[in-house]
């Protein structure tokens, strides 16, 4: 169950920002290595980029085109309050980067697919 | 209203700083009643030995706050018909803050972090000197006037998973005082002030989650102080400040 | 945990990648219609200096701007401090870098 203190929009908007930063430095040397494919196995890299093709692992990349947009549109929106003394609408800006960052990921996965 | 017709059933957290439990007290409801009420009936009518902190009961002090329902509180502004869960009602001590016993916290480590963020006056006058003139628009007394109302309460402290996370760190109540005087021209330290919330523990710390300006009963907004030195600190260090 | 210069860094390392991050979103969204393969991959990117600057800079970015962010949850969920946090951070910093360069070497120059 959520603790009561942490149930408002700018704490979920805080650990949305946390939890996509994480995931996607842990899915970095991933990231890095497949392309290293390219250099070492290029053939490995062949198969990898079919067997990416099957609709998972589409839902999957479309996870993660989300959460690197999310972290993209949440950084933007903490700057903003920071440096440019954007102190007014926090929460619809928080809410707006979720939407545009669905959005994004929804043109990958509908051109991907 | 009746009594015992209509009976709160009212969960208390008791123990010392080597832990404790909740135990149960059944307090007889009434109307307007405050969660600061059904903590001095508890301590009055049942068991004298219950420890709890208060004093102006008008929120003006900022010594009675606690966790009602698992959120920080000013108890004497919170009306139990307000936070009730059928009969229920759940008041245990402050987050974030050793416990002395019951309900009471110990403040110590709080106003502690308050000196360590300078934020204390440090004048430039002497009494023989001419009141300084603040103008009520200048763009800095307005900033400051936005941070000044705190009363000390530690709401925001204990809400914050930043402290939680990170116990060097300042916290809200600190750094919202540091705001202040920042913005205070008749303050003669400000770049000790930028210096002090610069060290570790400091605002660069702030994951700006909002719970400070979420649960502050007096509608401050912590964050954007905090938001503030922030950006003060940015610009000193680049040489614009 | 966050002084501020890593505070500065981390941020200064965001600003620089957010035009990057658009160029990386749009590229994605662009180049996966049809499907992937290492040769239309390597077709585009090999022996080009604009790719390779543009995910070199990105890789520096953002090792630097992922080993800060990564030493906050650390030390704030772990509890770790001092100098374990500073050799943990410099060490993932210096892990993406190096991964990070040898993938962006490896679909553009080598």
């Amino acid at each position: 169950m959520m603790r009561p203190h942490r149930s408002h929009p700018l704490w979920l908007a805080y650990i949305l920002h946390r939890l996509s930063g994480l995931a996607l430095a842990i899915f970095l040397p991933a990231h890095f290595y497949v392309l290293s494919l390219a250099l070492t196995a290029p053939n490995d890299l062949d198969g990898f980029l079919h067997w990416a093709d099957k609709p998972l692992v589409k839902v999957a990349e479309f996870g993660l085109v989300f959460l690197l947009a999310v972290h993209f549109f949440g950084g933007l929106r903490l700057m903003a309050f920071e440096l440019l003394a954007w102190s007014k609408d926090q929460k619809t800006l928080a809410a707006a980067s979720v939407a545009f960052s669905f959005l994004i990921a929804a043109s990958f996965l509908l051109r991907a697919i | 209203m009746a009594f015992g017709s209509n009976t709160l059933d009212v969960s208390v957290w008791r123990g010392d700083a080597d832990g404790g439990k909740f135990e149960s007290f059944q307090v007889p409801s009434q109307e307007s009643q405050t969660i600061l009420d059904v903590v001095v009936w508890i301590q009055q009518k049942i068991d004298p030995s219950l420890a709890y902190r208060y004093a102006c009961r008008v929120g003006m002090c900022g010594s009675c706050a606690m966790s009602v329902n698992g959120q920080p509180r000013w108890t004497c502004r919170t009306h139990v018909q307000k936070v009730l869960r059928g009969r229920r009602v759940e008041i245990a001590p402050l987050r974030n803050l050793p416990v002395i016993k019951d309900l009471a916290t110990d403040m110590d480590p709080f106003f502690e972090k308050w000196v360590r963020a300078e934020g204390v006056f440090h004048p430039t006058l002497t009494r023989n000197d001419e009141i300084a003139r603040v103008s009520p628009v200048d763009q800095r007394r307005v900033e400051a006037d936005a941070a000044v109302e705190c009363i000390n309460c530690a709401i925001c402290y204990a809400s914050c998973d930043t402290v939680q996370g990170n116990p060097d760190y300042l916290g809200p109540a600190a750094l919202n005082r540091a705001w202040t005087l920042v913005n205070d021209v008749k303050d003669g330290k400000r770049s000790s002030i930028l210096e002090a919330v610069s060290q570790e523990g400091g605002c660069h710390n702030c994951h700006s989650q909002g719970s400070c300006a979420k649960f502050c009963p007096n509608e401050l907004s912590p964050i954007t102080s905090i938001a503030g030195l922030k950006r003060e600190t940015t610009k000193s260090f680049f040489g614009r400040g | 945990m966050l002084t501020l210069r890593l505070f500065i860094l981390q941020r200064v390392t965001a600003l620089i990648m957010a035009p990057l991050v658009v160029g990386h979103l749009a590229l994605m969204i662009y180049a996966i219609r049809g499907g992937l393969s290492t040769g239309a991959i390597l077709a585009r990117t090999q022996g080009s200096w604009p790719w390779a600057l543009f995910y070199g800079t990105f890789v520096v970015a953002v090792s630097v701007h992922a080993a800060i962010g990564l030493r906050v949850i650390v030390g704030e969920a772990l509890k770790f401090r001092g100098a374990l946090l500073d050799v943990l951070s410099l060490a993932f910093c210096a892990f993406l870098l190096i991964a990070g360069l040898r993938a962006v070497l490896s679909v553009t120059m080598l």
